[in-house]
């Protein structure tokens, strides 16, 4: 590539002088020529003297870059930057990784330097020139600097074990898997009795982070208990819950992480064959996770004799094909046998009567990635975190109206308001925060007078709330509740897979009663349509086989108990 | 999900039914391969035709109704082509907290159809869609394969103009 003749820089901070510039100045900036940096030598400004070192002799290594490939930062132009920082840098040092989960800092670019990675974030492509100019490539402190990532106050305040290497790692680098602490976790299972690794997993504490919070071990007890010719492990990957994207974010940043867990999980119960069913929403997740899958059998790490043990098991991708009730366990289980997505009648249950009627774990994307860590560290340090009966980290997604929108693992037991407040930093549009919907589209709707709640199932159960997948998102002052129980309802309708009367013909009636009270004159009609939308409500809750008819109404419910004022004409 | 169909319409496409037979011929040894099958027909003739549904089924040894029930079961299968271009905008709940409905009111208007249709000429699919997982910049749009985040109006109308 040409060398680039150095345009203006675009914030002109004086190099060298720790923290004085960037929003986050939480250590001094690194130095540029400090003494363990890999690139002395290209400390001056100006044309890159790196640019040429690709072609030409082996010189000194090349400082490497960092720029997602994870499709959050790719829909604002990491792409692009990447492209142009290749360009005028050295192709083969520009890594694509997962995102750090700071999603406003998007596409947020990290340089290798002696003391770690520096970031610079958000960057635009017509950004890089100058930039490099300015020394970023050094570590420099130019334009939307902000120092060492670890060290950002949103870093910091987390506790990363889900997602410890997402962000950090190539995604579909094994050696970089390895050089993180990957398969220590399946290394220390496979010295296990299977037996010895389920109850591991039981003492962990682990609770499904799919939605419903069952015991992660007691679920695999099960299906180890089972006699069958075959067992299956699958894993839901659906995540079809709007504002939750964590399970994405992990397969598209860190995907091995989701084989380990599932081999783990695959030689705890006796499993031969494993399966994702990921939506097909997520093309991203899909091409990655595919790719892993095949360097994990290049590697030994899936196929008939992982890592030399003698234990055999394979992995294989289905993509879904939007619907969202087949995010239920036994509706997935239909759909990968190729039927239409219909829920069954439990009992029996899918560890025991699964796939293709074999005893089956079905478990979310974070649950099974969660397994690796506890393997390799034991069920007591993983079970500390946490709090009452929700034990362990968990991975909350903050959506919507937010400034700050992300991904913040930390231990159950932090407050609503906190994730909103401290790291969600308010809304985007500036306005007060009105409503925050947690949990997905079943997920109650809650005033800023709850944001004192802890992030637990127990508590948030008393509140008639849900934790489900740990989506969090925010509303300001302009949204209309009454809209939003509205679409509660449409959703409902729309994705019902029909099998019982409530749910298919309980959410037509939902949206019918919403438009009835909106638009009635009479204050004795509204009055007479909330007890029949409350009646509604009941009956849905009651009568619904699944968590999708017997669930819709908690949004509706919430909205009308906090935001009552919104029903009125 | 990417249709790369040139024409509006379905039109009978000499051959089809042989390489569909040998798409899922192909597949048929997938555990539960129906649904990959239909993938895979989609991904080369951007819908799924009624005729092919009847090899499929022969394939598979499944009644008609059966692979028909499969078929409108799932929102990704078409039935007949899509336009040239493919636009789906999220309206999901975190979409709607920044103003997913009314880009989606604006796109109506701009474009002049409506969700699950595609304009008279052919060029261009209106999509709803419930969540691409990302839901911390959106709104969100995705143009063809290409997911946007963060789309004003008039950066929609710029993804709109570059789709010929
Ligand atoms: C309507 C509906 C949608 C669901 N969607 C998902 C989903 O997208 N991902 C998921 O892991 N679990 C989803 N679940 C929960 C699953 O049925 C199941 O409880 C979970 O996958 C079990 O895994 P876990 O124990 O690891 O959480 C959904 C449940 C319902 C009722
Ligand atoms: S509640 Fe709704 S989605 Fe669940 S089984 Fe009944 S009709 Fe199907
Ligand atoms: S709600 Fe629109 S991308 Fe998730």
């Amino acid at each position: 590539m040409t060398h680039p003749t150095p345009p203006p820089i675009p914030t002109p901070t004086p190099t060298g002088a720790p923290g004085t510039a960037g929003p986050t100045t939480a250590t001094p900036a690194p130095m540029p020529g400090d003494t363990d940096a890999p690139t002395a030598g290209a400390q001056h400004t100006g044309a890159p003297a790196t640019s040429f070192g690709n072609s030409h002799a082996p010189a000194q290594p090349t400082t490497r870059v960092f720029v997602p490939r994870d499709s959050a930062a790719r829909s604002v132009g990491a792409d692009e930057v990447a492209e142009r920082l290749a360009a005028l840098h050295d192709t083969s040092a520009v890594v694509r990784t997962g995102s750090r989960g700071m999603l406003w800092l998007e596409p947020l670019v990290e340089v290798e330097t002696g003391e770690g990675r520096v970031g610079y974030g958000p960057v635009a492509a017509e950004d890089v020139d100058g930039l490099i100019a300015g020394g970023m490539i050094e570590g420099a402190v130019v334009g939307p600097y902000l120092g060492l990532v670890d060290e950002l106050p949103w870093m910091k305040r987390q506790q990363r074990l889900t997602f410890q290497r997402v962000g950090v790692v190539d995604p579909l680098s094994t050696t970089d898997y390895l050089a993180h602490g990957g398969l220590t976790g399946l290394r220390a299972a496979l010295a296990m009795d299977p037996a010895e690794v389920v109850e591991t997993v039981v003492d962990s504490g682990l609770r499904g982070r799919g939605g419903a919070g069952f015991p992660t071990g007691i679920k695999w007890r099960t299906v180890l208990n089972a006699d069958a010719d075959l067992k299956f492990v699958c894993c839901n990957a659906d995540e079809g819950d709007s504002g939750t994207y964590a399970d994405r974010m992990l397969i598209e940043g860190d995907p091995f992480t989701l084989i380990e867990g599932m081999t783990i999980a695959a030689y705890a119960v006796g499993a031969a064959e494993g399966y994702v069913y990921l939506r097909s929403e997520y093309p991203d997740a899909v091409a990655t996770l595919k790719a892993a899958i095949e360097l994990a059998r290049a590697a030994g790490w899936l196929g008939p004799d992982i890592l030399g043990s003698g234990f055999g098991f394979d992995l294989h991708v289905r993509v879904g094909a939007g619907a969202y009730i087949c995010g239920e366990e036994t509706s997935m289980l239909e759909s990968l046998e190729g039927k239409r997505g219909m829920v069954r009648a439990k009992p029996p249950i899918p560890a025991l009567e699964g796939l293709f009627g074999r005893p089956t774990v079905v478990n979310n994307v974070l649950s099974l990635a969660t397994i690796p860590t506890i393997l390799a560290n034991g069920a007591a340090a993983y079970a500390a975190y946490g709090t009452g009966r929700s034990l362990g980290t968990s991975v909350f997604q903050l959506g919507g109206n937010v400034a700050r929108g992300g991904i913040v693992e930390t231990a159950f037991g932090i407050t609503l308001g906190e994730l909103v407040n401290d790291f969600g930093g308010g809304t985007s549009s500036g306005r007060p925060v009105r409503a925050v919907q947690v949990g997905g589209p079943l997920g109650a709707y809650l005033p800023v007078e709850q944001f004192d709640l802890p992030m637990d199932y127990e508590a948030f159960a008393a509140a008639g709330a849900m934790v489900g997948h740990g989506g969090i998102v925010v509303f300001d002052e302009t949204v209309d509740m009454a809209a939003m129980a509205r679409f509660a309802f449409e959703f409902c309708a729309a994705e019902s897979c029909g099998k019982c009367t409530p749910c298919r013909v309980g959410a037509v009636r939902g949206v019918e009663t919403i438009d009835r009270i909106l638009t009635s004159t009479a204050g004795t009609d509204r009055a007479q349509n909330l007890v029949l939308l409350e009646d509604l409500c009941e009956l849905m809750t009651d009568g619904s086989l699944c968590a999708m008819g017997g669930l819709t109404p908690m949004p509706v419910r919430s909205a009308v108990r906090h935001f009552g004022e919104d029903f009125q004409a | 999900m990417t249709s790369e169909v040139v024409a509006a319409a379905p039109v009978p496409v000499p051959g089809r039914a042989q390489r569909v037979r040998e798409i899922a011929e192909e597949l048929r040894g997938l555990r539960g391969a129906l649904i990959p099958i239909l993938h895979a027909v989609q991904e080369e003739f951007g819908y799924v035709d009624p005729p092919d549904v009847a090899v499929i089924a022969d394939v598979l040894n499944l009644a008609v109704a059966e692979v028909h029930g499969v078929v409108t079961f799932y929102k990704d299968f078409r039935r007949t082509a899509a336009g040239r271009t493919t636009v789906a905008i999220c309206q999901a709940e975190a979409c709607r907290a920044v103003g997913a409905v009314e880009l989606a009111e604006h796109a109506k208007r701009t474009v002049g159809c409506d969700f699950g249709e595609t304009t008279y000429d052919g060029r261009i699919t209106l999509e709803e869609i419930y969540c691409f997982g990302n839901c911390a910049l959106g709104p969100t749009v995705q143009v063809g394969s290409k997911l946007h985040g963060r789309v004003t109006p008039t950066r929609l109308n710029t993804l709109l103009g570059e789709s010929r």
